[in-house]
């Protein structure tokens, strides 16, 4: 492996942001030519964090557990930047690492140790928040640029954010702007929200309510879904669940049943069973989401086939995300011809970084959050419905930052 | 030169040069609609629909053989390429093509395909007299944009993901340069003294004019159109004119083609065609140009001499490519 040059160790968001300026300067494009000069191969680490954690369940029977979910996605990415480092002597290297279960403070300790040692300096996060949070408060991260590929929790874009801290992954409320922009569109513009009991499950509820105040939407009424979870399998089958929804739903009128079901424990259920006829939509039904199978535009099925022929199933939003971050360390080593880890740093949060990820225009990330922004599909269950932002719902500057936390709105210090 | 590829630019010539004036030329354009899977064949002169012609699945790219009998048409679902008798309008035979291609271009003297399997990483190389992938050239994630130089010894293919245009020598098919490009390179053109490259980035925004001698961009050309969203332009289609003078360029979702000057490279003017144009023929006289509006379903014709949209007309559902044949 090749010496790590100007590890960015301590560096600080001025120092990083004066490196943009200098790079933006000198990225005049010069031919490459690998046949006539052999220049020393530059080796870019990248590290992977994930953690063990119990397999779950989805409540439909199409979908497999999966068990490598994100790291399938970050290694596709380490192929994609190497086909391309081919041609510019550039190779790329994926140093995975997984935390045991549970909240282990001496194994994250150890992980961020182990990564740093092996000169990681530029690292894909797929952590749930709180670990993720933990991650960032180790010492040992500092020097690092962590490139989150799986939180949408909207405190860590805001109230929680680190000025070394970036998201590929969408935010709560990117996916229920996305979702309120289209239903407005639509002028389905009254909704019934069913919540379900976990935290993650009110955060999106909150995103919602929020959503529905930007864009004009009324929720006219709320529900908790409070139902004993069970197994998805039981000889008794759909007779129960048949006579519990229409019960459970049954309130104001509405135009569509917005639910809020992170863990897919109950909302597969509410389809063709409310007690009124309306569609359903949000965690389950139609899902705002980063990435889906059924999305075929901008030539994103060649990302399919590659995904699927190297993990055998399909790619999700995790995936998508922790193929984006390393994707965004590969275009910045492309970008400036270079594997100092401080310069793609700077590059990946600088004016001229530009990634394409087959939604149809370039994608940026957000100086005063860190954000990906990002088109946010609306997937069926069995075909791409629409991609937000939606037609009439401007921006000054760009339509994407009409999803989620615009400057203004923005409660992150680090960023401004 | 791809979806909108004619012969070699000399047959090209001398087909405008025998012509009447006035554009009363007995050409036929040729569009592929890739949710139809047909070619249409449209008249010049009626500007409507004499033909239309089933194919395999997903038909985009097309190319016509040195002496236009037989249009070559990518099917990437069907992972092969059709070939068109032109003057029964039948597909008489299928030829090997390497998966999914999606564009391709005819050697100027040879007989052989190019193709780029965009599912695959791969350029295939198509022996047409043997009928078979004689050889495959391994390139960056996702090719698609084929040029060739007029004298036909060096091709030039685009890589969307890698975002290079990489120079392949056709004699060794060996890649003898990588030029770095914006965002998702789509369509490469030589001009027709064969000095310089223009190639399309789609995301980027712009096209990149590379020198054909030192590899070297000496012009990125980019676009601003009051009242469009900088991300609505995503230019794909390249038409260069043959004498030197003009170029035109698709701007996808923009619904507009600009025309440029092909010496100082100044943005002339956006001409506003229908929704998402994709590809762009010149007729063989070089007074008109057709688009293919890949969401509105139809074919635009411009008039280039008086510089004004003539006619929008229906061609079929989602036309992406368009070539003419003098």
């Amino acid at each position: 492996m090749a010496a790590i040059r100007g590890m960015i160790r301590g560096a600080t968001a001025r120092r990083v942001l004066a490196g943009a300026l200098a790079l933006a300067a000198c990225t005049a494009v010069v031919p490459v030519s690998p046949a006539r000069a052999q220049p020393a191969v530059q080796t870019v680490p990248v590290g992977y964090l994930g953690q063990e954690e119990a397999v779950r369940t989805p409540l439909t029977f199409l979908r497999p557990e999966l068990r490598d979910e994100g790291l399938q996605g970050a290694r596709l990415g380490i192929l994609d930047n190497d086909t391309t480092g081919r041609f510019l002597n550039q190779d790329f290297e994926l140093v995975e690492a997984i935390l045991p279960r549970g909240d282990d403070a001496p194994g994250l300790a150890a992980a961020v140790e182990a990564l740093a040692a092996k000169g990681v300096r530029l690292l894909v996060a797929d952590l749930p928040a709180d670990r993720l949070a933990r991650l960032m408060e180790h010492p040992g991260a500092a020097g690092m640029l962590v490139l989150n590929a799986r939180a949408t929790d909207d405190a860590l874009r805001n109230e929680r954010c680190r000025a070394n801290l970036l998201h590929t992954a969408p935010s709560r409320r990117m996916l229920a702007d996305a979702l309120a922009q289209y239903l407005v569109w639509k002028r389905w513009d009254r909704w019934m929200l069913v919540v379900g009991r976990y935290p993650e499950d009110q955060a999106f509820a909150e995103a919602v309510r929020r959503a529905a105040k930007r864009f004009g939407a009324r929720i006219v009424e709320e529900k908790s879904w409070t139902f004993e979870e069970g197994n998805r399998r039981s000889d008794s089958g759909h007779t129960t669940v048949q006579s519990l929804v229409p019960t459970a739903t049954q309130g104001a009128e509405h135009h569509v049943l917005v639910v809020a079901d992170e863990r897919d424990i109950f909302g597969e259920y509410l389809a063709y069973r409310t007690w009124q006829p309306r569609p359903v939509a949000g965690t389950q039904g139609l899902v705002p989401t980063g990435w889906d199978r059924v999305h075929e535009q901008w030539g994103a099925t060649q990302l399919h086939s590659r995904f699927e022929k190297q993990a055998g199933r399909w790619m999700t939003q995790r995936d998508h995300a922790a193929w984006l971050a390393v994707r965004a360390v590969g275009e910045a080593a492309t970008r400036t011809r270079s594997a100092d880890p401080a310069v793609l740093a700077a590059h990946i949060k600088g004016p001229d970084f530009a990634l394409a990820a087959f939604k149809g225009q370039a994608l940026s990330f957000r100086p005063w959050d860190g954000q990906l922004r990002q088109p946010i599909l609306l997937a069926g269950p069995r075909m791409l419905v629409s991609v937000s932002p939606q037609d009439g719902f401007l921006h000054p500057v760009s339509t994407l930052d009409t999803l989620g936390d615009d400057a203004a709105d923005s409660r992150c210090g680090a960023g401004k | 030169m791809g979806a909108t590829t004619r012969g070699t630019g000399a047959a090209l010539l001398a087909a405008a040069l025998s012509m009447p004036a006035g554009g009363a030329a007995a050409y036929t354009v040729h569009v592929s609609n890739e949710r139809s899977n047909t070619i249409v064949v449209v008249s010049p002169e009626t500007l409507k629909i004499e033909r239309t012609i089933p194919v395999g699945r997903r038909p985009r790219g097309m190319v016509f053989s040195h002496d236009f009998a037989r249009l070559y048409v990518c099917v990437g679902d069907d992972d092969r390429v059709d070939v068109l008798d032109v003057a029964s309008g039948t597909v008489v035979e299928s030829l090997p093509s390497g998966p999914d291609p999606e564009l391709l271009v005819l050697h100027p003297t040879k007989p052989i395909l190019y193709v780029a399997n965009e599912d695959d990483n791969m350029v295939s190389v198509v022996d047409l007299e043997r009928r078979q992938v004689v050889s495959e050239i391994q390139v960056g994630v996702e090719p698609e944009g084929m040029g060739i130089s007029p004298d036909g010894s060096t091709l030039v293919n685009t890589s969307e993901t890698t975002n290079m245009a990489h120079f392949i020598d056709t004699t060794t098919l060996q890649i003898t340069d990588n030029v770095l490009l914006d965002a998702r390179p789509r369509v490469a053109r030589f001009t027709a003294d064969g000095a310089q490259v223009w190639v399309s980035s789609e995301i980027g925004g712009t096209v990149s004019v590379i020198d054909a001698g030192t590899r070297r961009i000496v012009k990125k050309i980019g676009f601003e159109i009051r009242g469009v969203p900088r991300e609505a332009i995503q230019p794909v289609g390249i038409e260069l004119t043959a004498d030197g003078k003009r170029a035109f360029v698709a701007l996808g979702p923009s619904n507009r083609v600009a025309e440029i000057d092909q010496k100082t490279f100044e943005v002339k003017a956006y001409h506003l065609v229908g929704q998402r144009v994709w590809n762009l023929a010149l007729s063989p006289d070089q007074t008109r140009l057709y688009t293919t509006n890949g969401v509105s379903n139809d074919m635009s014709v411009i008039d280039i001499v008086a510089g004004k949209v003539l006619k929008s007309l229906p061609v079929g559902d989602s036309p992406w490519g368009v070539v003419v044949k003098p």
